[in-house]
């Protein structure tokens, strides 16, 4: 009996082997070699600007982002106005990924005829994996030149008094597929300021993120903090803009309400003059548009 | 007893053999293409796992989508983000056997057709396929290669409509790899 059960195991012991040398045991032979990768976090949001501010993106290594930012005048300046159509403040732009790490870019606006040059750094990047990293940093620089004619030709004007700089860290983090927070604490620093008690080296705090509703919408928030006391003879508020994001292949409309007319950095943080409950909002978009300049060497064959 | 004992000597040797008999790869290529109007798209991934048991037949593909790379950058964030969900869905796997392994003589270099038949799960959508393929015997080597269509919509992985006259519906798979012997 008890070698009649034994025969019966060893005839069917066989098949029990070859089932387990089935295909469960060649996936675990592959995976087995498989090293653990460092997983880098991709689009924790659509595009270089989170609405009106940076976002921790950069182009992507080799490509070139063409950036128009258009801002209509305020809605409350009524029908006369076609509540704000009848003006604009706008941006032209262009952004580079020279590598993974290291973007450029500039820009010109309306604003005082002013250029903007940036330089714009990833120093960490979120990971898991092999690697763990809850947030990705970048550390963005601009200068910008007002290019436009004195506003007193008669007292004595120095170049430098052009000039103005902006320092911020981006420090965001992507929850999850759907949601993506930034916290951004800024520097700007005014050669020249309109009165005596207002202060050169002016600073804010701000954050933002995006929530998608769908795999190519999204609906995105940006608020700067600007502390008090340091902005005098001006009456100037926090910036807050609240925009969606529209993707569409190579294109991404940002479709936004914002509270302030400039579009560089010096002016939403430090100049924005427009109240939200006074209906002072400007409606504004940016259109960006990616163009491949340098293919990776791999894919060129 | 005795016939006991050797029965399971028998069974422990076809273990052993079959595992000689396993080959393996883990640079295979596979590269999707479409072609639309407006855009053709391309990827390929040069970091393929598979492995093959000659003995069974037993054929198993594993890819990471994340590994497929694009001409254009924005695509291939696009492809990860919005249509194959590779956060979600890391891998991309198939596992089923070649039905005719038996028609395929390794101490005779030559080029052999194939059938494959089993599981692909993508975009966590398991549907069974069935293709043609062929290998090719050369010094012990297997130089598998295949060129298929794929639906996408069979993966629930679906165009928007305002891009949809930019993107093909089908995608053609063209696989080639190189199983060498598993050292086991």
């Amino acid at each position: 009996m008890n070698n009649k059960l034994l025969i019966l195991l060893a005839i069917i012991a066989p098949f029990f082997v070859s089932t387990a040398n089935g295909q469960d045991e060649l996936l675990s032979m592959i995976e087995k070699g498989e090293k653990q990768t460092i997983e880098y976090t991709t689009a924790t949001f659509k595009t270089t600007r989170m609405v009106i501010g940076q976002s921790i993106e950069l182009p992507p290594k080799g490509n070139l982002l063409f950036l128009i930012t258009h801002h209509f005048g305020a809605l409350n300046t009524g029908y006369e106005n076609l509540f704000g159509l009848k003006q604009a403040s706008i941006r032209l732009g262009l952004d580079y990924g020279l590598t993974r790490w290291l973007g450029f870019g500039a820009g010109l606006n309306s604003d005082r005829n002013t250029w903007d040059g940036f330089l714009k750094f990833k120093l960490l990047r979120q990971s898991k994996g092999a690697r763990v990293m809850p947030v990705t940093v970048d550390l963005f620089a601009n200068t910008a030149i007002y290019t436009n004619k004195w506003a007193d030709q008669n007292r004595k004007n120095y170049f430098s008094s052009r000039l103005t700089y902006s320092v911020q860290v981006l420090i965001a983090r992507k929850l999850s597929n759907s949601l993506s927070l930034q916290i951004t604490p800024s520097y700007v620093h005014k050669n020249l300021v309109p009165a005596s008690a207002d202060k050169n080296d002016i600073f804010t705090l701000g954050g933002g993120g995006r929530i998608k509703v769908s795999d190519r919408v999204s609906i995105n928030a940006e608020y700067h903090h600007l502390f008090t006391g340091q902005v005098v003879s001006t009456k100037v508020y926090d910036s807050f803009s609240l925009g969606v994001d529209i993707e569409t292949g190579g294109h991404v409309f940002q479709i936004f309400l914002t509270n302030s007319y400039g579009e560089y950095e010096q002016t939403f943080l430090t100049d924005t003059r427009g109240k939200w409950s006074n209906g002072d909002i400007f409606l504004g978009f940016n259109i960006t548009r990616m163009f491949t300049i340098v293919t990776p060497k791999r894919l060129r064959d | 007893m005795r016939i006991t004992i050797i029965f399971f000597i028998i069974a422990l040797l076809s273990t052993i053999s079959a595992d000689a008999q396993k080959f393996i790869t883990k640079t295979g290529y596979i590269k999707f293409y479409s072609d639309a109007p407006l855009e053709k798209i391309e990827a390929h991934n040069r970091q393929v796992n598979s492995a093959l048991d000659f003995t069974t037949g037993g054929f198993v593909f594993k890819v990471l989508m994340k590994s497929f790379e694009f001409e254009k950058a924005l695509m291939q964030e696009h492809f990860n983000e919005n249509y194959v969900d590779s956060d979600k869905f890391p891998s991309a796997t198939f596992v089923g056997t070649v039905t005719n392994i038996k028609d395929v003589n390794l101490s005779q270099d030559g080029i052999y057709d194939i059938n494959v038949d089993g599981k692909l799960t993508m975009h966590g959508v398991t549907r069974e396929i069935h293709e043609k393929g062929t290998f090719e015997v050369k010094q012990e080597k297997l130089l598998g290669k295949a060129k298929f269509n794929l639906v996408v919509a069979d993966y629930k992985i679906t165009i928007p409509g305002n891009v949809g006259n930019n993107i093909s519906n089908t995608v053609e798979v063209t696989v080639e790899i190189t199983l060498e012997k598993a050292n086991l």
